[in-house]
């Protein structure tokens, strides 16, 4: 096992911070559409609702494989060429911005119309209410569930090893298959991956108990 | 793009085949994560020393891994320790050693969710604590679970996609077969696989809203 971290530390250094890189442009990337398709699913205009919706149901209920597949060889072939990391990292972003949409909904949904209401009456547009007053304070309720969502997400990127994308997961079976070590690769990946989620896992727990008590 | 050519009566013929391999895999795996999470989740709850951490230890430690690193573990790490699988086992095994973890953490957290002073009743009524357990305790929890465990089981038939790298022939698999014949097929193949995958678990999102209701009232 030593031998291996010795000789494919670089190639394991590369996996870990593409895998890191990829969760975070998919975190940012899904925190802002996820954000923009919550304010259509609730938005007064029938058609932004039914845009909004359309979009977290048909996200959420179709594989990530399919939506990155999708941008990994049906894009490139039709519109622009894209590398594998960033087919997966946009394949990523997507479907994660669907449940990352329905947790800021349900975020934003808890709090008090009067909030909504006393902004308005102060003389804010809509989207000023909603920018300074609603959403400040939804994003703190939902600061638990979006954590587990970027826990997925972490552990989502390994779908970027079926398109080539460098991460921790191709990068072990590189390893494993050139040094037919497979048990002890997957133990070395499978650390470093709990190195990023665990964490992150139980501080999430954490905060959960912090804000039901 | 060519629709006719894709959507040939052996093409759709061949892809019903794919799901219905998915639909076999996502049953036999939630059939068995629900009763190795329900037990799992039970031991967690009961707080019987050491076990039920080291249980919780042990789920953590799952749910925090990669769906993709148990497939291939037990898919190629397996058979180097002497433990050989066809693709069919191999996915199932993986798929419910995955989603036991997942669902022992929801069957855990339903049934915290149930106030204590039920337990404390019950117990103070004669019943045991098994007795507690399965009449007063699971039964209160298991309406709290239905629709976090419904979320679980679409995202199983979701990952099973995932078994198509160890060529398991399920329906992504197949897909990729057809459209590997001519490109002109692909934008059809996706919209169709993209579509089955959306209908089945549309339909059981439904479902689980419907169960929801029911139980609410």
């Amino acid at each position: 096992m030593i031998t291996i971290i010795q000789e494919h530390l670089p190639q394991l250094l590369t996996g870990l911070l593409n895998t890191v890189f990829s969760s975070l442009i998919a975190l940012i990337g899904s925190l802002i559409l996820g954000t923009i398709f919550a304010l259509f699913e609730i938005s007064p205009n029938r058609l932004l609702r039914f845009i909004g919706k359309a979009y977290v149901e048909v996200f959420r209920n179709i594989p990530l494989l399919v939506i990155v597949l999708i941008f990994y060889i049906v894009i490139p072939m039709y519109i622009i060429k894209i590398n594998g990391f960033m087919a997966g990292s946009i394949g990523l972003t997507i479907y994660t911005s669907a449940f990352i949409a329905e947790v800021i909904k349900a975020g934003i949904l808890s709090i008090g119309k009067g909030q909504m209401e006393a902004a308005r009456s102060n003389g804010m547009s809509y989207l000023q209410s909603m920018w300074h007053v609603v959403l400040p304070q939804a994003f703190k309720v939902v600061i638990p569930p979006l954590g587990n969502q970027f826990i997925n997400l972490v552990k989502n990127s390994s779908i970027l090893a079926f398109v080539a994308g460098a991460d921790l997961m191709y990068q072990a079976n590189s390893i494993a298959s050139t040094t037919f070590q497979t048990n002890q690769t997957y133990l070395i990946v499978g650390l470093l991956y709990l190195i990023l989620t665990m964490p992150l896992s139980y501080y999430m727990r954490h905060l959960e108990k912090k804000i039901t008590n | 793009m060519n629709w006719s050519g894709a959507y040939t009566w052996i093409n759709l013929n061949y892809l019903l085949q794919g799901l219905w391999i998915t639909i076999q895999i996502s049953v036999i795996s939630i059939i068995l994560s629900s009763i190795f999470g329900a037990i799992l989740g039970i031991i967690r709850y009961s707080k019987i020393s050491k076990v039920s951490a080291f249980v919780g230890f042990l789920v953590d430690i799952v749910r925090n891994l990669p769906l993709l690193l148990i497939l291939f573990f037990s898919y190629f790490g397996l058979p180097q320790i002497g433990i050989r699988f066809s693709t069919f086992s191999a996915a199932i095994f993986a798929f419910t050693i995955f989603e036991s973890a997942m669902l022992a953490e929801i069957f855990r957290s339903g049934l915290e969710a149930v106030d204590k002073g039920q337990t404390e009743a019950a117990r103070s009524n004669g019943l045991t604590y098994l007795q507690t357990l399965r009449y007063i305790v699971f039964p209160q929890g298991l309406k709290k679970m239905i629709a976090p465990i419904v979320s679980q089981f679409i995202s199983l038939v979701k990952d099973t996609s995932l078994a198509t790298i160890i060529l398991l022939p399920d329906l992504m698999q197949r897909a990729q077969v057809i459209y590997g014949q001519d490109t002109n097929y692909m934008i059809p193949i996706f919209i169709l696989v993209a579509a089955t995958y959306f209908v089945v678990n549309y339909l059981l999102s439904l479902f689980a809203g419907f169960i929801d209701r029911r139980l609410k009232n």
